[in-house]
């Protein structure tokens, strides 16, 4: 047994030591879910030990399963959920191996999320822009039997629907060479109407808005209790700070004259203008990918093991 | 010059290093220490905001995360619907990414089911709250319901027309709204609300952004964003000024996620500090060992 093997199987075995010890050991159990059932209709709670020959059980229905405490006297142990759970905890420790190397449970569960993100965004679109954009736009009657009932009855047809669900069609036409041609049309429009929309938000909102609000006093004088004025310094550097570091990263783009002389100081400290905000991205960044190592953490030793009561 | 420390500092195998993060951030996990901050000018300016609006303002939702992104927008996603429920005021949900749908309702059910669905003056579906769902479309969708809300979506989430709903009487765009809180994780996110939705309508934006994409919105504040809530850190001094506004319940560790994710991130952030001064540490003394002992 070579050294990778025996660390594997040292931490395989004290792995499902402890989770067989904290099973034992708590109540909870390791990621044991339980639920309620709820009548949808009323908000009320089901006994668990109401059946189908009951009769105001069966009539309810639709049931919800609301989360609960084991030691609620309704509760019933949900299968579905402590699945769910181990499932999640499993899928996370296969994404963690992969922070000793790389291995066949990190690709696994790789291959699950890209292929539950494929899945659940087909269904989404399906649902979303098929049914709700396009069947219902062109034929509210067959959208309200077959799909959505709550489509109003006086939904009208709307056949100027047609129109993008033709230019939808031909993206397809790319896959027969005969006619690839015509898969170029509706990228033409995207890019023409995408670009347009942009061109006159953009103008509006960042380009006129941002050049404005770079527009600002170098000395701010701010009101006092008595009705005078006095300096507030604070601002007023705030300015100074924001009018310099805006001028010399522009000047580091323009590259029309030689970054020589006065030009040249001014790009530098464009460049460490650049250089103080790519800093305070990356100190971002690490704050997000830390927050989301927290969370994951914490599903494991709280929902999972069940290790932190809060 | 020989140092068996300095070899073995510069062999040292890079599992120690992530073996010593997951300690820094699990010994805040297992031991509840949590971290308060003191709030930042952008983030009071969004509660202030919140608070002065008269009750039953209509507040646009905008929850554009997915699970990825939830550790940090979700505490913040909580925080904002937990106040505008506590000013009763009239909330308005919807998302433009995929995947955003079941983080509203998560967030629905976490806080007007939990604390706001009962009680002298329960929220209601319809009245006080509608979930619009998902829309289509991505940075096109919000120009959309700029225009018309109907053309963009005639049905809520459940499938019920908006015509039907007593709070979409007298709505007809994003213009009827008092204020649009988005919780954004990027593209399509908070920079295209401003350009396609605020700024041409001229309704009040604040945006609760990722760590990452703050750097992208900042520029906007404040002349085009009421308030920006940052990270983490944001979602902790959201949280610090409800449980000091409103200390029953808001005060309780429970209702806090985001403060009990700040201890780790205190934690993490000492021993970055400590390892990137380690660090540089040892590449002066391997210079100093090279031009000592060439």
């Amino acid at each position: 047994m070579n050294r990778e093997t025996r660390f594997w199987t040292v931490l395989f075995l004290g792995g499902c030591l402890l989770l067989a010890f904290q099973s034992l050991r708590t109540e909870r159990g390791v990621g044991q879910q339980f639920v309620v059932r709820v009548d949808a209709t009323t908000g009320k709670i089901i006994p668990p030990a109401a059946d189908a020959s009951d009769n105001s059980a069966a009539a309810v229905k639709t049931v919800i399963y609301e989360p609960a405490s084991k030691d609620d006297p309704e509760a019933i142990w949900s299968f579905s959920r402590t699945s769910g759970i181990w499932i999640a905890a499993l899928l996370t420790l296969c994404v963690f191996s992969y922070l000793y190397r790389d291995n066949v449970c990190y690709k696994l569960a790789e291959s699950i999320i890209v292929g539950v993100s494929a899945g659940y965004w087909i269904v989404t679109y399906y649902w979303e822009v098929l049914i709700a954009k396009v069947l219902l736009r062109l034929s509210p009657e067959l959208a309200r039997y077959a799909f959505l009932p709550d489509t109003p009855a006086d939904a009208k047809a709307d056949y100027l629907c047609i129109i993008p669900v033709v230019l939808g069609c031909m993206v397809f036409c790319r896959l027969i060479p005969k006619i690839a041609w015509m898969g170029r049309w509706p990228l033409a429009f995207v890019v023409g109407t995408t670009a347009g929309l942009k061109l006159i938000l953009f103008l509006n909102a960042d380009f006129v808005r941002q050049i404005r609000s770079t527009i600002l006093p170098l000395v701010v004088f701010s009101a006092t209790a008595s009705g005078g004025s006095e300096l507030d310094w604070k601002q007023s550097i705030q300015n100074i700070v924001i009018v310099i570091s805006v001028l010399s990263c522009v000047t580091y783009f323009y590259f029309s004259v030689e970054h020589k002389g006065i030009v040249g100081r001014i790009s530098r400290v464009g460049i460490w203008v650049l250089m103080i905000s790519f800093g305070a991205s990356f100190a971002l960044t690490v704050m997000g990918r830390i927050t989301l190592l927290t969370m994951r953490l914490q599903f494991l030793f709280d929902d999972w093991l069940g290790l932190v009561r809060i | 010059m020989t140092s068996p420390l300095l070899d073995k500092l510069n062999t040292l195998d890079r599992r120690w290093i992530f073996l010593s993060m997951a300690l820094a951030v699990l010994s805040p996990i297992l031991l509840q220490i949590g971290s308060d901050e003191t709030p930042s000018p952008p983030t009071i300016k969004l509660f202030d905001e919140i608070e002065r609006l008269p009750e039953g303002s209509r507040i646009l939702m905008a929850m554009d995360f997915d699970p990825t992104s939830a550790a940090e927008l979700y505490p913040m996603a909580l925080s904002f619907t937990r106040h505008c429920c506590l000013r009763h005021h009239k909330l308005y949900f919807v998302t433009i990414w995929p995947t955003g749908k079941p983080m509203i309702e998560s967030t629905i059910k976490a806080v007007i089911g939990a604390d706001f669905g009962s009680g002298d003056r329960p929220y209601q579906y319809g009245v006080d709250y509608v979930n619009l769902g998902y829309l289509a479309g991505e940075a096109v969708a919000i120009s959309q319901i700029s225009s018309d809300i109907r053309k963009a979506r005639p049905q809520d989430a459940r499938g019920t027309s908006l015509d039907e709903l007593p709070i979409m009487s007298g709505v007809i765009s994003v213009k009827e709204m008092d204020l649009i809180v988005n919780a954004s994780a990027g593209f399509p996110g908070g920079k295209e609300w401003v350009q396609y939705a605020a700024t041409p309508q001229k309704v009040p934006i604040a945006v609760g952004c990722t760590g990452v994409q703050s750097t992208q919105l900042f520029p906007y504040y404040p002349d085009q964003l009421l308030g920006l809530v940052t990270g983490i850190r944001g979602a902790i001094e959201y949280e610090t000024m409800l449980a000091a506004k409103y200390p029953n319940p808001y005060a309780n560790r429970s209702k806090r996620p985001a403060f009990l994710r700040g201890g780790a991130q205190r934690w993490a952030h000492r021993l970055m500090i400590g390892l990137i001064v380690l660090g540089n540490g040892i590449h002066l003394a391997n210079r100093y060992r090279r031009t000592t002992h060439p």
